[in-house]
């Protein structure tokens, strides 16, 4: 029984997600633009990791390079020692705007990239995203039905349900009021607690990314390159009033230069 | 406050009704104003259906005009689909062919018959090539503006499932561009409805369209030329009714301005 825990071991040591000298430059209006430069950038299996960052400065295009949307003008990402070079449905990409399907119904949404499988696998790992995002009993309405914390929730199982390595979001609860934010994070954290991805979270509000984040990668404006990196050491259920929590919160706050007064 | 009052049922059906019989009463009145004996008063116009239904002649020029507007309108459907899907693609295609398209989009299909008699003959497959000249443009039309339309983020999304060209095609651009492809196929049913009367009126001896001229030709009988009116405009509102509930199916409905 030794064999298998040697192999945890070992792919606990490398690193799920590495970006290496990653640097991606737009042409405008003839000129060349940076938008991302020469990032460097280990994410571990399981981990939550949020990019936070000045509106502009270049998240999103990090996330689609990242993600294979975007092939880098230098360096490299690697996911699992692969080289990424495509969209893949092994990297799931979630969109703030609503990206689920309005021709399909919650179980054809969400059984979109299952359509290999065999009908019963197929219908079994779909009742098992409706139940995880909770959407049981809306199995057969059409997203015009739902509501945006609920077609955002449909979003994300449609990710889970392909078991992607990892799941980047772009914003996800960005177009959501703040209380159906505030919701939706503790739906994520349950959801990331019960299957442990890697996930990827790009976000511009501080108290969002330490609230679910591992590690918080912070930003400098355009052209983004790593400013400070913050590791959240609170365990979770975490308490938002407790001085810990509010003493990183302060120290993220500093490291994008929005300290202590408005 | 303005209060917004839904109508009653009966409201729904009673002031078209009344809207009807004010325009009857108008034309009726008109008739015996003018003493004209040549056009029919709508108590004419009635008993002209009434004889034509009794005829076979009549349920014969409805199927006629019903089976070129099936075949004219099957066939651009088979052609035009396919080749708007491609033209709003390959946009590079779509540029190279767009101009020729603008450029015969705008002849009326009934400025085609001496052509289409050229090259078909007198003859039912003249009529056909009619109605599918007036359905074909319309249908590959919103099938390139449904197909350019389509929100990039669908296609992403698409894509990051690991979706073939083809099955983008097919699962994602498609089924986002359908409704905008219904509204198409909807305008060119009408259309192609238009077109075959003309057509029938030079190119065959049968349909709707022959019974309205034949009519006229034969005795100047302006009764069955106003009942055979009346009839091509029931039908072409059924159709269009007809057509209208499959906007209603769920997996469209969501395109539609009165979908909610």
């Amino acid at each position: 029984m030794s064999l298998p825990h040697t192999v945890i071991a070992a792919s606990a040591a490398k690193p799920k997600l590495q970006v290496t000298g990653l640097s991606v430059v737009y042409q405008s209006n003839g000129k060349p633009l940076a938008a991302v430069e020469d990032i460097n950038l280990e994410i571990s299996d399981g981990e939550f990791v949020c990019l936070v960052g000045p509106s502009g400065c270049g998240k999103s295009t990090l996330m689609n390079a990242m993600g294979g949307f975007l092939s880098p003008s230098r360096g490299s990402v690697a996911i699992d020692g692969e080289t990424v070079s495509g969209p893949d449905r092994r990297r799931i990409l979630v969109f703030q705007e609503y990206a689920v399907f309005p021709w399909l119904t919650v179980e054809g949404n969400i059984g979109f990239g299952l359509s290999k499988l065999p009908r019963e696998e197929r219908e079994q790992r779909i009742a098992h995203y409706v139940e995880l995002v909770r959407l049981q009993g809306f199995e057969h309405a059409y997203p015009s039905d739902l509501s945006g914390g609920m077609k955002q929730r449909l979003q994300v199982a449609r990710a889970l349900a392909v078991n992607p390595d990892v799941l980047f979001l772009d914003e996800p609860f960005g177009a959501l009021d703040s209380i159906t934010r505030v919701l939706m994070r503790a739906e994520l954290l349950r959801i990331w607690q019960a299957e442990r991805r890697t996930i990827v979270f790009v976000t511009h509000e501080t108290d969002e990314a330490v609230q679910l984040a591992d590690r918080v990668v912070v930003l400098s404006s355009r052209p983004a390159r790593i400013q400070d990196i913050l590791t959240i050491d609170i365990p979770h259920p975490r308490n938002i009033s407790s001085p810990r929590y509010l003493a990183l919160r302060d120290e993220l706050l500093k490291m994008i230069g929005l300290a202590y007064e408005i | 406050m303005k209060k917004i009052r839904q109508p009653r049922r009966w409201e729904i059906w009673l002031w078209p009704l009344v809207t009807a019989a004010l325009l009857l009463a108008v034309w009726q009145y008109s008739v015996l104003w003018t003493r004209t004996n040549v056009f029919p008063s709508p108590l004419g116009v009635w008993h002209g259906i009434l004889g034509l239904s009794h005829e076979h002649v009549l349920w014969a020029d409805i199927g006629a005009s019903l089976r070129r507007v099936a075949v004219g309108f099957g066939a651009a459907v088979l052609v035009g689909i396919p080749l708007g899907l491609c033209l709003g693609w390959f946009p590079a295609l779509h540029q190279v062919v767009n101009p020729v398209l603008e450029i015969l989009r705008p002849i009326s299909p009934i400025a085609w018959i001496p052509v289409a008699i050229v090259f078909f003959g007198v003859g039912d497959p003249a009529a056909i090539f009619l109605v599918f000249l007036g359905a074909f443009f319309p249908i590959v039309v919103a099938c390139v503006g449904g197909v350019s339309s389509v929100p990039p983020l669908f296609r992403r999304a698409g894509r990051n499932f690991g979706l073939s060209n083809a099955q983008l095609l097919r699962r994602v651009v498609f089924p986002a561009a359908l409704p905008q492809i219904l509204i198409g196929l909807r305008i060119a049913l009408g259309i192609g409805w238009l077109v075959v009367v003309a057509g029938e009126m030079i190119a065959v001896d049968s349909g709707l369209g022959y019974l309205v001229i034949d009519s006229r030709n034969s005795g100047k009988r302006y009764d069955l030329v106003v009942a055979a009116m009346l009839i091509i405009g029931i039908i072409g509102l059924i159709l269009d009714a007809g057509f209208r509930t499959i906007e209603r199916i769920r997996s469209v409905r969501w395109g539609f301005r009165h979908a909610v």
